[in-house]
């Protein structure tokens, strides 16, 4: 049975300005990273592997560079990677993304039956957190969304135990399996890739799915199916607030600055 | 005096043939080890062995190595006489001192009884100390230093009862120049009737003979062993100062840094059969100071030990006795320990016979990590900035440039550009350090030197990854660098750090790059001798007290440099703490504990700072941003940082422009 895990390379949005002209995204030379929630989304299917036996699977929707992050799943000790890549994927939303990847869990699922998909609770770059919701919709699975524990997974009776880690409480919930899983960073610590296991990914093979083998109606993928379109893009104003001295470099003065300000505003209760 | 030559024929061929497989059995696993080619450039070799092992240069860097070498020293020229002893009992009519010229045989006579004083009061001496004094380290009372000493006492005195019954019988012919053994035969013998004399010396002849060859035999078992190692260890010692580790070959099928004993290379091993126990390398080790379960010596000892555990098996390919990592018994090293080492040198630096063991302790680190991914969680942080975003904290590299804010700062451009200013992660990012970094420019603008920056290109040196074992990251690090440095012709380099300037001056010449790396405090000093900078005035900042970075000190000898500047700049050389130099002492962050929590015993940091307030002063002068956070943490700790700042050598230098 497998686990599957869904993961997205981002640009390293703290590492993005916004072009004030054009309020588009400056790219050129940000590095691209593996979306921080992806991480421990890779590393929870990576657990259940080892509890459970499940085959560990990656799977990951963009560029073909893409396939550098994939090699780091297999360096950890995924299993088997597919790339979905094709120009027709390219420009896509939430909901254009979740179909590419809701038809990618079904083409695995008619190899090797799948009991969990894993996503990371958003991305860093777009914050929506909706393509894991929007794949356990495609697919009919139970979505069980900010998840930060797994308390057990019952594969024969088709049953998983989790804790959703909710504003100010917790809620524990079981859901019949196949379910879908979005995960907090919370969740687990990442174990580390030994070097053999990095050396043996750098030479792994991995697997390429694009539309010719999908075979998708191109009109509900990529920036054809996307039911979102950009107008503008540009950095909010600040509303309000402002920026006391300089906690960089004279992090005593700015203290005594921010300090002189909530007495002043009567905001301390000593 | 003759004894019973077949039986003493008998005897000898017995304790040799008993040696000669004790150490065919002790040596054949020194073979075991991996390669490694220390027999090059004899010459240098042997003028060291004659430095360090026949004249005990490094034994004597304590008042009480002079006890050793008196020892050491007798027993060379004993070896002569016993030499003679031993082939004089079996072939008596061939072979005897009397047969030599009549002034040699004095000459070597009166030598032999004056050695043989010097050697048992060199015995006394030490066994007293044992007994009398504080132990000077934990094993100085163990078994195996009273059994050798009581052997060498016997051995000596046995000598003196040989030669005094002779001398009382009238049959030594050298009598009048072997006072000690005279004053025996006036004292103890005078007056006996000759049967006794004769009994006496049979006696005291096969005492000597019995004790002579029970030493032989008991040496290879014991930590004495290091009598017939500890030259040979000298010749073979590394002849650079030991300041990097190999490089390591990634390709499929390799296994990475040590698991099991065998996997040290035979001098590693060798190292391990050398080490007496002296328990220098624990007196000067931060960790142990500190009360962690982490002793350089131990180490060594667990390595020995480890090999003779598990020799068979290894011959035989059979299982292992005993692991070598985390098997809880002597023997075995845990984790614990391997990862509480700053790799600071001062137990390389102290090792009278050049033994190497914090290399060791990177060796098991290499394995953890990159075969196991074992380590401290607080490393899990660290080795993912590192290799994502090239500097321990995972900052942006467009922060590497908020330093300059209000200079103006140029590029590196070859050509234009003479020097590269390598700032390096801290003195880039980390607020009170890149206030040295500003130092710096403004003493480089003032001396007219023509230089330039990286600015959000620089990437980290990877020293700290390095020296965690995890070479794997280090080497995809050092190739980003070489790629970028190539690109960009830099050729000189300026660097802030002792950990980039170690890294570039030597971690990084493996990979064949031939950069010219100074550090600032090199590069001040010179530029102040040649008058290049000039300073407007003498600087008070009361009692500067300086510490010495590992880095630039053991690992590099610079230790006069940051001396004289601070002279140059306050007038008067800095206060020395009790441990400086080559003795210095850690301040805790080096070997990547810069980014580990001290978690057992003393913080290395607060033990530094105690050390320097020993010495009441105003300044505590660094030239290392490690040394720099370590120890305003330690004064913090302390509750004294109202009263000590801690500075920069280049801060220091800025104040008197």
């Amino acid at each position: 049975m497998l686990v599957v895990a869904c993961i997205k390379q981002v640009p390293d949005t703290t590492q993005v300005k916004i072009d004030p002209d054009t309020g588009t995204l400056i790219r050129e030379g940000v590095p691209f990273i593996l979306n921080p929630f992806d991480v421990h989304a890779l590393e929870e299917s990576l657990r259940l592997k080892d509890k459970y036996g499940l085959r560990a699977t990656v799977i990951s929707m963009g560029p073909p560079n893409t396939e550098v992050t994939l090699r780091k799943a297999l360096a950890r000790g995924a299993d088997q990677t597919v790339l979905l890549s094709d120009r027709a994927f390219g420009g896509a939303d939430t909901l254009a993304t979740s179909m590419v990847l809701a038809s990618a869990i079904r083409r695995l699922s008619q190899a090797e039956e799948v009991a969990l998909v894993i996503c990371g609770q958003q991305t860093i770059d777009g914050d929506t957190a909706q393509v894991g919701p929007g794949i356990a919709t495609r697919l009919g699975y139970a979505q069980l969304t900010l998840v930060d524990c797994i308390e057990y997974v019952d594969l024969p009776a088709r049953k998983v135990k989790v804790r959703r880690k909710l504003r100010g409480r917790h809620e524990v919930i079981e859901a019949p399996l196949p379910a879908l899983i979005t995960v907090t960073r919370e969740i687990n610590r990442l174990r580390y890739p030994t070097v053999p296991m990095r050396l043996m990914a750098e030479e792994a093979a991995i697997t390429l799915w694009d539309n010719q083998k999908m075979g998708l109606d191109e009109a509900t993928i990529g920036l054809k199916g996307s039911a979102t379109q950009v107008r503008r893009i540009f950095s909010p104003e600040r509303a309000r607030g402002e920026i006391l001295g300089d906690g960089a470099n004279e992090p005593e003065k700015a203290a005594q600055l921010l300090l002189g300000k909530l007495i002043e505003k009567d905001l301390l209760y000593l | 005096m003759s004894p019973d030559i077949v039986l003493f024929a008998v005897v000898i061929v017995a304790a040799t043939a008993l040696f000669g497989w004790s150490c065919f059995r002790r040596f054949r696993l020194i073979t075991l080890g991996r390669d490694e080619d220390r027999f090059d450039k004899i010459g240098e070799r042997l003028k060291n062995t004659l430095v360090y092992a026949f004249g005990q240069r490094r034994v004597l860097r304590r008042p009480f190595g002079i006890n050793h070498v008196v020892l050491y020293w007798s027993f060379l020229i004993l070896f002569l006489a016993n030499a003679e002893f031993v082939l004089h009992g079996l072939f008596p009519a061939y072979v005897s001192l009397s047969r030599l010229p009549t002034g040699l045989y004095y000459t070597l006579a009166f030598i032999f009884d004056l050695a043989s004083l010097l050697a048992l009061l060199a015995v006394l001496v030490a066994l007293s100390r044992r007994l009398f004094l504080p132990p000077p380290h934990i094993e100085a009372r163990s078994r195996d230093s009273f059994v050798i000493l009581s052997l060498v006492a016997v051995l000596m005195i046995a000598f003196f009862g040989v030669h005094a019954s002779e001398i009382a019988q009238g049959t030594e012919a050298a009598a009048r120049f072997m006072p000690v053994s005279a004053l025996v035969a006036a004292a103890f013998m005078s007056g006996a009737p000759l049967d006794s004399l004769v009994g006496a010396a049979g006696f005291f002849w096969w005492l000597h003979a019995l004790v002579l060859l029970g030493f032989l035999n008991y040496l290879p078992y014991s930590k004495h062993l290091h009598i017939l190692t500890a030259i040979p260890n000298c010749y073979f010692r590394r002849l650079d100062n030991v300041k990097t580790q190999s490089r390591e070959e990634f390709t499929a099928g390799n296994t990475y840094g040590v698991e099991r004993v065998e996997q040290f290379t035979w001098k590693d091993l060798f190292d391990s059969y050398s080490c007496t126990e002296c328990g220098r390398c624990s007196d000067a080790c931060p960790a142990t100071f500190t009360g962690k379960p982490l002793d350089p010596r131990l180490v060594v000892h667990d390595i020995k030990a480890n090999l003779l555990k598990n020799g068979s098996q290894i011959k035989n390919k059979t299982d292992r006795v005993l692991p070598l990592i985390g098997g809880g018994q002597v023997g075995s090293v845990s984790e614990e320990v391997i990862w509480e080492c700053t790799t600071c040198g001062a137990c390389v630096e102290e090792c009278p016979v050049f033994i190497e063991q914090y290399p060791r302790i990177i060796d098991m680190r290499r394995h953890l990590v990159e075969m196991q991914a074992r380590f401290p969680d607080d490393l899990s942080t660290l080795f993912e900035n590192m290799e994502q975003r090239s500097n321990p904290w995972g900052m942006a590299p467009a922060e590497r440039t908020k330093w300059t804010a209000d200079m103006s700062i140029r590029p590196f451009e070859a050509g234009k550009t003479e020097y590269l200013f390598f700032i390096g992660c801290a003195g880039a990012l980390s607020a009170r350090s890149r206030e040295t970094t500003r130092s710096i420019a403004r003493i480089l603008d003032a001396a007219g030197i023509s230089w330039g920056i990286l600015g959000r290109d620089e990437l980290c040196c990877g020293d700290s990854v390095r020296r965690l074992g995890n070479e794997f990251v280090f080497d995809r690090m050092a190739e980003e660098n070489i790629k970028l440095f190539t690109e960009k012709g830099i050729t000189r380099m300026i660097t802030q750090c002792p950990h980039c300037f170690s890294s570039f001056h030597d971690d990084y010449r493996q990979y064949g790059l031939e950069l010219e790396v100074v550090h600032h405090t090199e590069l001040i000093s010179r530029l102040l001798k040649e008058s290049r900078l000039k300073l407007n005035h003498t600087v008070d900042l009361g009692n500067v007290v300086f510490h010495d970075s590992c880095y630039l000190g053991r690992y590099h000898q610079i230790y006069e440099a940051p001396r004289e500047i601070v002279a140059s700049v306050t007038g008067r050389a800095p206060i020395e703490m009790e441990r400086h130099h080559s003795r210095s002492f850690c301040c805790g962050g080096g070997g990547g504990h810069m980014w580990m929590e001290e978690h057992v015993g003393k913080l290395i940091n607060v033990a530094r700072i105690e050390q320097a307030l020993e010495k009441d002063p105003a300044t505590i002068c660094v030239s290392c941003p490690y040394c720099m956070t370590m120890l305003e943490d330690g004064l913090k700790d302390k509750n004294a940082d109202d009263k000590v700042r801690v500075l920069d050598v280049a801060e220091i230098v800025a104040r008197a422009l």
